[in-house]
Formats: structure tokens, C-alpha cells, sequence
């Protein structure tokens, strides 16, 4: 029947890989949709109006999971039989939380600065910088399939991605307040 | 036995015959109807000329009247005339309340929504609503010359699942047979993209009569990509004629807690003209009982600037939620009555940097996106050549420990959608757990709307934390809810069609459909089995199409032969048989096609993708 654990990698009949070409997915997931997509079955019985809003739903999971490239870098580990469980304990690198911690207090301080404007842009520009890195280490160590060291890169990587959707709410409090 | 006739594939068996799809734009102040004919997407105007249906009910002694005739008793009969049903859509007696305004009618808490007290009974908005979409439907059903296969029905983008569904039910309750639920910006955007072949990120700035909303889209290649939304479901026109009216009284030297209905009436009214009078003229003469004064354009800019400035606000928001900047934005597209207001086109154009786009009516720009779409759905046109791809505007999410809301998918997720959480037991024994959801972006529950909520039982008791249950949460491309929960270890389910706090539940439209039958002294089984036949004849036309198309090549012979012997006994069924039996019938003959839908699901899909790889070899 409906075989919806297809990996998302073959549902896009593309390679399994970090790096993937976004325009190519692009257009094969817009090709997907018009083949899958509710508005496609409107007449239809309204079975296969379901099967299609389960098979549009998946169409776009997929998507946005290899959209991203934290999302796609958890997919992959999981693939390979390594699921990244936030929720459980594991030992972090000691020099990373520090770094980790001294970041969040300046983002905590941010608002009594005298130009918190021009701050939240400099701790924006390094959060950026920083997850740009951990991408490129995750790459290095997925391609030579050290998997423990790739995962521990991403568990960073879920750290300053959080930390970067905070200093965007902050953005916006702070363009909300004009 | 008689031989099965087998038309030659790829030709339909019947002349193909094109299917009476409208959209319907169902407005706070005013609704319209539009087709596509000769291939040209027009609204429809009734038997006086006028494309216009304002969003009116009178409740008189002698009858119910909708539209002009309904506005114009508004005067002498301001509690019997129900104005702007659509804000008290899906919204509790107190969030009605809150509207303020200037709200003649008697409220009465009903068991979802507010009723309004009227001379013939109490009547919900759902009510309302449904009888301006039978009025419409019946202007397209003269004008097309039948009955309607179907429609699509626009909402503003902002709408939630409560809202969303308080507008099904009244098409329901109209009898009609809804296409889709379309949000109103993304129907402007089909109008606008399809009428200029355009690329790139368009802003939908809608101001209707009672709502806002923003939306920000990607279009390529005929896709129309939603990616974000934003807006509030009570604001538009109305608060400016509001906040004017309260400015005439205060002028006047009249208290506003004094006056009776028909002052607050004509109040409005005066306002409203003032408005609209002010589009052109710098300055307009207004008054109100013995008063008489005038009230300047600037005056004006002043008194709706703040509520411009709200709009502004939700603009920037919703285009650093698309993750872009002001700078990324091609075009800036008008729609809704409100945005003639000078001041609003002044503010807009100021803020984007853009001149809006206003070539197609304001007015009209919904309606007719909302027939484009239709024409497709219907099947009339290949999909082919369009793409829908709509957002979810608000969170969805479950209460957790502590009231807290935890969102399961979050707003300006791509619809439809499907995502599960798991949940665990707090309390050693626990053998049930209580499942609240949620729609808001508040981090505590109580700041959001409660959508609905229901038990799951049976667990079998186990240490805390032992229990693991599954809610899975399933939007459709309406963006309705529905949600499922299962326990995973035992597999005990429980699942609902979210039925908003503030919905009706189906006893209540079973109600509304009786007592529209005793009204228009119509035979309920002769209706329950006309919609039979309907449903009956759809599913015979599209297995027969799918049959036709895929049948050769995607089912062995036997199973063909089965299904089309199906397809005759369905036929047969819809001929001779009750209602109960066809519909018996259609449930059969589906769980009879799942196999095939299934299969031709995964050709979809393949063919699919093997199109799009010989494009990438053309192209090198």
C-alpha cells in the first residue's frame, strides 16, 4: 500500500548527501506538489482526497527537512542509525558551554546598552559565523563517517541555531518599539 | 448478461462537459460571486445590474431579505438587520462583546457562538452567512443555467480553525458543495499573477470591511508559493466609520451610552459616507440630528492614523517572518474597500517604497482569483499550469504542565501538514490523559484560543513517564485540524474532527438544516437523497475518469473488469436505491478503489519526477 517511510532523499531522487543543490530541490518538490497536491483531487472521492493531503503532508515534511541545513544534518545522523535526542543527557564540551554561557549574558545585557541596535547586529554576524563553521566541520566528519564527533557538532549546532531564533525575536521586539 | 462497454482509452466515453464552479469572496460589508466563461474569470451581477451583494439580513415580519432591500430596512429596523455577521464568525459571546463598536443587536450566549435576537428567532452568524451564500449561489445558478457543482469560498488569510470552520458549516447549511477554502490575499494574487504572468515576491495588502491581512508571496513558474501571513481578524473599514461616528457624537455633544439603535445606526451611516466622500474631496459636510459641521481630509488622516499604523506594523512583521527585507518586495498589490482611503494607499506606498498595484476593483479582485481557482479545481482547466501552496497563520499547539502551550506546528508551516509528539503520563497509575489544543502564539495557554478538547482513556497504569502517547495533528488545505491520539505500548486511539470551542456542533447544524427545510417548505429526505445522487454521480464520474486514464495500465485485467462492474452497479444503485443505500454504495465502491487510488498516487509521483529529469537533460 501507501508507502509513506520512503527516505526523503529517494522521495526526491537525489543522492544522500550534506550538500545538495536547493534549486534542484526546489523544483523537484514543486514537481512533487502539482503531482500530489489536494487542489489536484478536488472531485476526487474523498479517499483519495485523504491519501492526497497524507501524501502532500509528507511532500512537504520532507521539504523542510532537507531545506535546512540543521534539520537535514539530524535527518542524515538518523539515517545512519543515530537518533539526536535533545532530551537526554549527554556531556557537553565544558570550553563550549562556557562560550555558550558568556554569549547568553551578553544577549541578556543587550537591551541596557547604549546602541543595542548595533550589538544585536555584531552577536548576530558571530552566531551566524559560528553555525556556518559547525556546518563545515559536520561535512568533514559525516564525509570521513565519524559520526560520534559529527554528532556532537550538531548538539552545538542546535544550541546556536535556538540562540539565533532569540536574538531574531529581539530583532523584532526592538523594530516593534519604534 | 449484457457486455461492458470499453471506450478506447484516452477518450472520454461522454462529451466533456464543463462543471458550474464559482468563487465565492464572502465579505464583512460585502459579497460577491464570480465564473470563469470563455475562459475570462467576471463576477456576476443580479437581475438590477449590480455585481455588489452588500453582506446584509433583514429579519422582517414579511420575510428574509438579503442585500439592498435587507440595508435598506436597516434604518427603520436596526434589531432585525444584521450587518457584518462575518466578525462574529466562530467568536465567543465575549470576544463579540470586545469588538465594542457599535453593535445594535441583542446578543444571547448561545452554546458556541453568540445568537443575535431577531423578530423571526434567534439566529446564528453561521445563519447569516449561509443565507448571503444561498443568495449568491442562486444569482450563478440563473445566470449558468443549473445547479452548482461546486465553489470556492475565500477567508481572510488570518482566519483560524474556528473561524475557517464556522464558514464550511454555512456553505453547508447553503448547500453547497465547497472546492476549497481560499484565503482572500492568495485568490488577489492568482487575479493579479495570472492576469500579468508575473515573478517574484508580491505583498497582499487587504483592508476589508472588517478584517486585515497581510500576505507575502513567491511566485514562479505558475507556482503561487504563501511565504508568510499575518494580519487581525478585527480590524477594517468598520473601525474607521467607528472611530468617525464617535467623533460625530462627541462633535454633537451627544452621549454615546444614551443613544438608542437607530441614532447609533445613522451615526454609522453618516460616517461611513463621510469616508467614502473624502476619497476625493479635500473636505465633506457632515451632521448629525440638529448639528451640522465638516470634517477635513487631515482630520480624517488623524483619526484612522493609529489604526493604519497597526496595519504598518503587521506588515514589517510578516516580512521578516518570510525572512526577508522591505528592499526584496516586487509588488504591492490593493485589495479590499478600505484601501480607496487615500491616507492607507499614502501609507503603504510610503512604507514599501512601491506604488500598489490597483489596476483590478478592490472590490473584485477576490471574487475573481477565487473563480480561477475554481475553474481548476473543478477540473475545467489543467492544473497544470497553477499551484497553490497556502500557510497555516497561526500555531497550533497542546497544553502542557503548568499551562503552557506547547506548539506542535507553527505558524507559516506550508498546509497541508501532518506532524505527532509524544506525550508522557505525569502521575504513577495515570490511565487517562486529557488532551487540550490549542491555535496562538502565546507561550501560555490561556492567551490563546482553546480550539477544542478530549480524553483519551484506557491506558494501562504505569509508572510516571512509562506511558507513551502519540497526538498526531493533521491540517488539510483548508488549514482545518484534525487531530488523533494514541497510546503507543497498548495502542488505544481516540481521534477527533476538531470541532472548535466556538463551533457548531452537528446536532446544532442539523437543527439549522431542519428548520431551513420548514422555511422554504422543502421535503428533508428528498434533499437528503438529491445530495446522495450528487455525491453518487461524482464519484461515478471520477472513478470512470480514472479508470479511463489509468485503468489499462496500472490494474491487471481482472481487477479492471471489477471495478467497472463496480462502477455499473454504482450507477444502478443511484438510479433505483434510498439515500442510506447510496450512500452505503459510495462507501463501498471507495474501500473498493483504495488500491487503485493508491497506486495511481505513486505513478503521480513517478512520472513526476521523471518529467523533471527530462527537462534537466533538454536544458543541457
Amino acid at each position: 500500500m501507501v508507502d509513506l517511510t520512503q527516505n526523503y532523499f529517494e522521495l526526491f531522487a537525489l543522492p544522500v548527501s550534506c550538500q545538495l543543490d536547493q534549486q534542484q530541490l526546489a523544483s523537484q518538490y514543486r514537481a512533487l506538489q502539482r503531482a500530489v497536491h489536494p487542489d489536484r483531487f478536488a472531485v476526487d472521492s474523498e479517499r483519495q482526497q485523504r491519501l492526497s493531503v497524507q501524501y502532500a503532508s509528507f511532500v512537504n515534511e520532507a521539504f523542510n527537512t532537507l531545506k535546512q541545513p540543521l534539520s537535514r544534518a539530524i535527518y542524515l545522523l538518523r539515517l545512519a542509525g543515530r537518533d539526536v535526542d535533545m532530551e537526554r543527557n549527554t556531556v557537553m564540551d565544558a570550553q563550549f558551554l562556557m562560550t555558550q554561557m558568556e554569549l547568553r549574558e551578553e544577549v541578556s545585557e543587550l537591551k541596557t546598552q547604549a546602541n543595542p541596535e548595533a550589538e544585536l547586529e555584531r552577536l548576530m554576524a558571530q552566531v551566524d559565523g559560528d553555525i556556518t563553521a559547525c556546518l563545515s566541520s559536520f561535512e568533514q566528519h559525516w564525509h570521513a563517517q565519524e559520526l560520534e564527533q559529527a554528532e556532537t557538532i550538531v548538539r552545538q549546532m542546535q544550541f546556536m541555531v535556538k540562540l539565533a531564533a532569540e536574538l531574531a525575536q529581539l530583532e523584532s521586539e526592538l523594530l516593534d518599539g519604534e | 448478461m449484457a457486455l461492458l462497454q470499453i471506450s478506447e482509452p484516452g477518450q472520454t466515453p461522454e462529451p466533456h462537459q464543463a462543471k458550474r464552479a464559482v468563487g465565492i469572496d464572502l465579505g464583512t460589508t460585502n459579497s460577491l460571486v464570480a465564473t470563469v466563461r470563455s475562459g475570462v474569470a467576471q463576477t456576476l451581477a443580479d437581475l438590477d445590474g449590480e455585481h455588489i451583494l452588500p453582506s446584509v439580513v433583514h429579519y422582517g415580519a414579511q420575510g428574509v431579505q438579503v442585500g439592498f432591500p435587507a440595508r435598506a430596512a436597516a434604518l427603520d429596523d436596526p434589531h432585525n438587520t444584521i450587518f457584518s455577521a462575518k466578525r462574529m464568525m466562530g467568536r465567543g459571546l465575549d470576544d463579540v462583546t470586545a469588538l465594542g463598536g457599535l453593535l445594535p443587536y441583542q446578543l444571547v450566549a448561545g452554546a458556541g457562538m453568540p445568537q443575535i435576537e431577531t423578530r423571526r428567532g434567534l439566529v446564528s452568524p453561521v445563519e447569516v452567512s449561509a443565507a448571503i451564500l444561498r443568495e449568491l449561489a442562486d444569482r450563478a445558478q440563473e445566470t449558468l443555467g443549473g445547479d452548482l457543482d461546486g465553489a470556492v469560498i475565500t477567508v481572510p488569510a488570518y482566519f483560524d480553525d474556528a473561524q475557517r470552520q464556522a464558514t464550511k458549516d454555512a456553505a453547508r447549511l447553503a448547500g453547497l458543495k465547497v472546492y476549497r477554502l481560499l484565503n482572500e490575499p492568495t485568490a488577489a494574487a492568482v487575479a493579479y499573477g495570472l492576469d500579468q504572468g508575473g515573478e517574484g515576491v508580491v505583498a497582499v495588502y487587504d483592508l476589508g470591511g472588517g478584517t486585515f491581512d497581510i500576505s507575502i508571496l513567491r511566485l514562479e513558474k505558475g507556482v503561487f508559493e504563501v511565504l508568510a501571513t499575518g494580519g487581525d481578524t478585527t480590524l477594517g473599514g468598520d473601525d474607521m466609520d467607528h472611530l468617525v461616528a464617535r467623533w460625530l457624537l462627541q462633535q454633537a455633544g451627544v452621549d454615546e451610552s444614551t443613544i438608542d439603535a437607530q441614532q447609533q445606526r445613522m451615526a454609522m451611516i453618516e460616517a461611513c459616507r463621510a469616508k467614502e466622500a473624502l476619497t476625493d474631496a479635500a473636505q465633506v459636510d457632515v451632521h448629525f440630528g440638529q448639528w451640522h459641521g465638516t470634517l477635513s481630509r487631515a482630520q480624517f488622516d488623524e483619526l484612522v492614523d493609529s489604526l493604519i499604523d497597526r496595519t504598518i506594523r503587521a506588515f514589517k512583521r510578516t516580512i521578516r517572518d518570510a525572512g526577508l527585507k522591505v528592499g526584496d518586495i516586487d509588488e504591492v498589490v490593493m485589495v479590499g474597500g478600505s484601501t480607496r482611503v487615500p491616507r492607507v494607499r499614502e501609507r503603504v506606498e510610503a512604507f514599501s517604497a512601491r506604488a500598489p498595484l490597483t489596476s483590478i476593483d478592490p472590490d473584485k479582485v477576490v471574487a475573481v482569483g477565487a473563480a480561477l481557482q475554481a475553474n481548476v479545481l473543478a477540473g475545467n482547466k489543467s492544473a497544470e499550469d497553477m499551484l497553490l501552496l497556502d500557510v497555516i497563520p497561526l500555531s497550533l499547539g497542546l497544553e502542557t504542565m503548568g499551562g503552557l502551550m506547547e506548539k506542535v506546528i507553527h505558524r507559516n508551516t506550508t498546509i497541508p501538514v501532518s506532524r505527532a509528539q509524544e506525550f508522557t503520563t505525569y502521575k504513577d497509575g495515570q490511565t487517562a490523559m486529557v488532551i487540550h489544543v490549542y491555535q496562538g502564539e502565546r507561550e501560555l495557554i490561556k492567551d490563546n484560543r482553546s480550539l477544542a478538547h478530549f480524553e483519551l482513556r484506557g491506558i494501562p497504569p504505569m509508572p510516571a513517564g512509562g506511558a507513551k502517547v502519540r497526538v498526531t495533528f493533521q491540517v488539510d488545505a483548508d488549514g482545518l485540524l484534525s487531530v488523533g491520539a494514541e497510546e503507543l505500548s497498548t495502542g488505544v486511539k481516540s481521534s477527533i474532527q476538531v470541532k472548535p470551542s466556538y463551533g457548531l456542533g452537528d446536532a446544532e447544524i442539523t437543527r439549522m438544516l431542519q428548520d431551513s427545510f420548514a422555511h422554504a417548505g422543502d421535503d428533508r429526505d428528498a434533499r437528503a437523497l438529491r445530495e446522495q445522487q450528487v455525491e453518487a454521480d461524482r464519484v461515478a464520474e471520477a472513478l470512470a475518469a480514472a479508470l479511463d486514464k489509468d485503468g489499462q495500465s496500472l490494474l491487471s485485467e481482472q481487477e479492471y473488469a471489477l471495478l467497472l462492474a463496480d462502477l455499473e452497479k454504482l450507477k444502478q444503485c443511484r438510479a433505483t436505491a434510498d439515500a442510506r443505500t447510496i450512500a452505503a454504495e459510495i462507501d463501498r465502491i471507495g474501500k473498493a478503489t483504495e488500491e487503485f487510488a493508491a497506486r495511481r498516487m505513486n505513478q503521480g509521483i513517478r512520472q513526476a519526477l521523471s518529467g523533471q529529469k527530462v527537462d534537466d537533460l533538454e536544458k543541457f
